[in-house]
């Protein structure tokens, strides 16, 4: 508790207090679940690690090792750190995927904190369903417990389909089933798991029934990345947070009629670009999200 | 899937599943077929122009890999499998422009893959 309220105090000297949002129906209700200390972690998502587009960012090879530094500098050691998709861009080539992978395992490894959780993007695992990936980072679904709140990541990329499937979507069941109705739940996912935009293939197609299996429960908190900008929206009680790219930010859902990257722009370098902290606060159910830049201006 | 299925009729489309014909087209014949080309990235034609109200059947076919065809604006979604002939009856229930997409990840360049379809009154 001591060490999260000294973050937020920090954070609000700093100027970069963040934006509380409080998850489902906490609505002043008491967690039965042991007291916890509050914590943080830190989400980064959609890095890209083997684009290659100088218009779109010229330092695609620098702009990871940049995100590392920066988190390795935060001020607060976070409890861990997930990485929400697409750690490489797609190629066909096999080969080429592994080394990519590889190359981002070992860059990823000058991360301080050693606690880093990882999924998978389509542009991982669509084309092999997540075979490679999974050779470097293990399954690419799962649940774990940290301080009091249930974490689950699903995998909705490795079906080249986007879907998360039966079988997940079992396993999904059965974790939820062990969970009380007002566990304090986050989910991670790659994709949206609602229909954000499918006119630019920004949706689940069978979200809807992991989005079913969570309503139940009364405070769920979903983390995505894959749209390559902040955005907030809720589903019913459940709130979903996109976060921004490491790689180059994207138009607003339906803003313009091609789903383009946006372009560099060298007066204003990594614009749009980041990561964020998520300083969790267990008992009311709140998260609150500080954006932060890959550099500081 | 029920309802799902009963608002789509609502709206005058039938989704894949129910309106994948067989080879003889039965009742359908006489309707417009429009047949659709889908390579690694690009539909064939890209621009689809349709009447309002009047149907259509949509063929796709592929000599690549497993493709999608999705218009979500008209809850009508196909997939394009290599080898197959793959058709999907629509029924322009508005007009305007709306988009169609390539929604099976199919490399690198997928993300570009997509069309627009013109409905006049």
């Amino acid at each position: 508790m001591r060490q999260s309220i000294d973050r937020r105090d920090f954070l609000k000297l700093a100027g970069l207090g963040g934006v509380v949002f409080a998850s489902g129906l906490a609505g002043g209700a008491k967690f039965a679940g042991a007291a916890q200390d509050d914590f943080y972690f830190v989400q980064l998502s959609d890095t890209h690690w083997g684009f290659n587009g100088p218009v779109v960012n010229p330092d695609a090879g620098g702009t990871l090792p940049k995100a590392v530094a920066a988190v390795n500098s935060l001020e607060f050691e976070p409890d861990f750190i997930v990485f929400t998709g697409d750690l490489t861009h797609t190629t066909e080539d096999p080969k080429e995927r592994r080394r990519r992978l590889a190359e981002f395992r070992d860059i990823v490894k000058g991360l301080k904190n050693k606690n880093v959780r990882f999924m998978p993007g389509e542009h991982d695992a669509a084309l092999d369903n997540g075979q490679a990936w999974k050779e470097f980072f293990g399954p690419s679904f799962y649940s774990f417990d940290h301080k009091g709140v249930h974490f689950i990541a699903i995998d909705n990329v490795s079906d080249p389909a986007a879907r998360i499937g039966e079988q997940q979507l079992a396993w999904l069941k059965s974790d939820l089933a062990k969970q009380a109705a007002d566990a304090r739940i986050v989910v991670f996912a790659h994709r949206p798991l609602f229909d954000l935009y499918p006119q630019w293939d920004w949706a689940t197609r069978d979200g809807a029934q992991a989005i079913d299996l969570l309503m139940p429960h009364k405070n769920v908190t979903v983390f995505y990345g894959h749209i390559h900008q902040e955005h907030h929206q809720m589903t019913g009680h459940i709130a979903h947070h996109s976060a921004k790219s490491l790689i180059f930010p994207l138009p607003a859902p339906g803003s313009q009629p091609k789903r383009a990257p946006i372009l560099w722009d060298p007066a204003q370098p990594y614009r749009g670009l980041g990561f964020r902290g998520v300083d969790a606060e267990v008992q009311k159910a709140e998260y609150e999200i500080t954006e932060y830049p890959v550099r500081k201006a | 899937m029920r309802l799902e299925r009963r608002r789509l009729l609502a709206a005058g489309i039938v989704t894949a599943a129910g309106a994948v014909f067989g080879a003889s087209g039965l009742a359908q014949a006489k309707e417009r077929v429009i047949r659709v080309t889908a390579r690694k990235f690009a539909f064939l034609p890209r621009e689809i122009r349709l009447k309002k109200g009047v149907p259509v059947v949509l063929e796709f076919v592929t000599a690549d890999v497993v493709m999608g065809f999705n218009a979500p604006d008209f809850h009508v979604r196909a997939d394009i499998i290599p080898g197959k002939v793959s058709r999907l009856r629509l029924v322009p229930d508005k007009t305007g422009t709306f988009v169609f997409l390539c929604d099976i990840f199919c490399g690198d360049g997928h993300e570009g893959m997509s069309g627009q379809i013109h409905v006049v009154a």
